[in-house]
């Protein structure tokens, strides 16, 4: 660690690079926003904006759980229901006549509404209002160390899960007369999104998490010509907002997690006109 | 397993008029195929062969069951009864392949994923975000050039026509060369320019590569020009044989033109 603190300390010599708590901030954003970055490609080209969105609001109920049974934890509880939650939205969705907007608002209002109820008994709800808005200035070594990870095993899953996803995006049935099993596909893939969505909604927050998946991927697509730029860029663009957005917040004195997905909605502006006819 | 009877040995243009014959052709035998659901009967005892060199047409009124039986014959649900591939001497040929075009495709038309990309991805396991090899790339072209469609391999998959797309996924369906390629209503919602030039080249690929081709279709006049056998399917085969043969028949009636009927 002590190493990557000394290259920061020569190749960014910067007023707000002295800080500890900056130079974690930084890595944590190098490490969270390529996670979205990539995962948000696929998220929008199967039309799961909304979806994503009901699993970082269901992250509100993991953090409630995760406090109720005490911070050792924490993680593996937040974990465990983000992943459970992601499934059953999954099964419900396809097992049920309801349109999948009706299903993904029920999901989503109730975890919202348990998360608030068990966090705010006593009215203690303060205290955890920084779950709302995340806080990447907190990120410690060990956060660091298991964002690390999380990227490292969604980029090995991202390999295998990309072409099923992009095929089941343009037909199912078609996917399956290829041999790919597209429910499981589809399966894998939401739970790598809650996965990512408990790994970083401390960092981020609930109401920014899907914002971080969709803007990048969405803004992208604006510009890139094939899957591999459409990808490329994605990263890249979340890579560089995030950076950017860390920045401004230090000198503006405002949420980071608010200011990087600013920069993304501007990313997303300043690339629309450029759409193809 | 023992074939279904050899009534006669039939030259292969003779046997139209006669129901499930034998011919001297591989085939596709689909004996007594029974798809229930939720504990409803979707379809029972369905018998057809499918020729190869021969477009086979399945025609009946909506929920007759004919996209049950493409789903059965793509192993994507679970059926009673037997379906084999049969060589030209009646033996049990390879596990038969199918080659699948869908029929509807909603799909975000905004995805900058283009034909290579799609293609690409569906040959092989390497994650196109890594980009498309050349080797690949040589794979995809000669894949598009048998549906005359190369021109297409850098344009979004999201901004081709109805019969533009059609064609790109009847190119993927073709590799590798299956037995037995499905088309499902391909034509729905494309223009007649592309609509002949989808069915010049589903043709030539009959004639030239003695492909055996099931089509479901609403469009009669296609089936009429198109196809060598027609089926009509209404819960079970209610009819079948030449399209002169179906179409004048009394079933045919009455699924198409029979008041208050379903169609």
């Amino acid at each position: 660690m002590s190493v990557i603190y000394g290259i920061m300390d020569v190749m960014l010599p910067f007023e707000f690079m002295r800080y500890m708590f900056m130079k974690n901030a930084l890595l944590a954003i190098l490490l969270v926003t390529p996670l979205f970055g990539m995962l948000g490609t696929m998220a929008v080209d199967n039309k799961m904006a909304f979806f994503s969105d009901a699993l970082g609001h269901s992250a509100l109920t993991g953090i409630a759980l995760g406090v109720v049974l005490g911070m050792p934890n924490q993680m593996a509880a937040m974990l465990i229901f983000g992943i459970l939650w992601a499934i059953l939205i999954t099964f419900v969705r396809h097992h049920s006549k309801m349109s999948a907007d009706t299903i993904i608002s029920v999901f989503s209002s109730t975890s919202i509404a348990l998360g608030l109820v068990i966090l705010s008994r006593g009215g203690a709800f303060a205290k955890y209002s920084s779950v709302l808005v995340g806080d990447v200035l907190s990120v410690t070594q060990e956060d660091l160390l298991a964002l690390l990870v999380t990227l490292i095993v969604t980029a090995a899953c991202w390999l295998l899960l990309f072409n099923p996803l992009m095929i089941t995006s343009v037909n199912a049935s078609l996917a399956r007369s290829r041999g790919i099993h597209a429910r499981l596909t589809e399966y894998a893939f939401t739970v790598l999104v809650a996965v990512s969505v408990m790994m970083s909604i401390r960092w981020v927050g609930v109401m920014l998490i899907n914002s971080l998946l969709i803007l990048p991927a969405a803004a992208s697509r604006n510009v890139a010509r094939n899957a591999a730029g459409y990808m490329r860029l994605s990263v890249l663009i979340s890579l560089v907002c995030g950076i950017t957005g860390l920045v401004l917040s230090y000198y503006l004195n405002t949420s980071a997690g608010a200011a990087i997905v600013l920069v993304c909605a501007a990313a997303y502006f300043v690339t629309l006109p450029f759409r193809r006819k | 397993m023992s074939q279904v009877e050899h009534k006669h040995i039939h030259h292969p243009h003779a046997m139209k008029h006669s129901d499930l014959a034998d011919c001297r052709l591989c085939r596709i035998e689909v004996d007594q195929l029974g798809v229930t659901l939720d504990n409803q009967v979707l379809l029972k005892d369905v018998s057809l062969h499918i020729h190869c060199g021969e477009l086979t047409a399945l025609i009946g009124a909506n929920g007759a069951g004919k996209t049950t039986l493409l789903r059965a014959l793509l192993g994507q649900i679970e059926y009673k009864g037997t379906v084999r591939h049969l060589s030209s001497d009646g033996r049990p040929a390879a596990d038969l392949r199918t080659g699948y075009v869908p029929q509807q495709l909603e799909f975000d038309h905004s995805s900058p994923v283009t034909v290579t990309d799609f293609l690409a991805g569906s040959l092989s396991r390497r994650a196109v975000f890594l980009g498309v090899s050349r080797k690949m790339r040589e794979k995809v072209m000669k894949a598009l050039a048998r549906t005359h469609c190369e021109k297409l391999a850098d344009r979004p998959l999201g901004a081709l026509s109805g019969g533009e797309l059609q064609r790109v996924l009847l190119a993927l369906a073709l590799v590798p060369q299956p037995d037995l390629l499905i088309l499902d209503e391909p034509v729905s919602g494309v223009d007649q320019n592309g609509l002949e030039a989808f069915y010049q080249t589903v043709d030539e690929l009959k004639r030239h590569n003695h492909m055996a081709i099931l089509l479901v279709s609403h469009d009669l006049d296609v089936v009429e020009r198109y196809a060598d056998r027609v089926v009509l399917v209404q819960g079970t085969v209610i009819k079948q044989g030449s399209p002169q043969v179906v179409f004048d028949s009394p079933e045919f009636e009455q699924v198409f033109y029979a008041r208050g009927g379903r169609a």
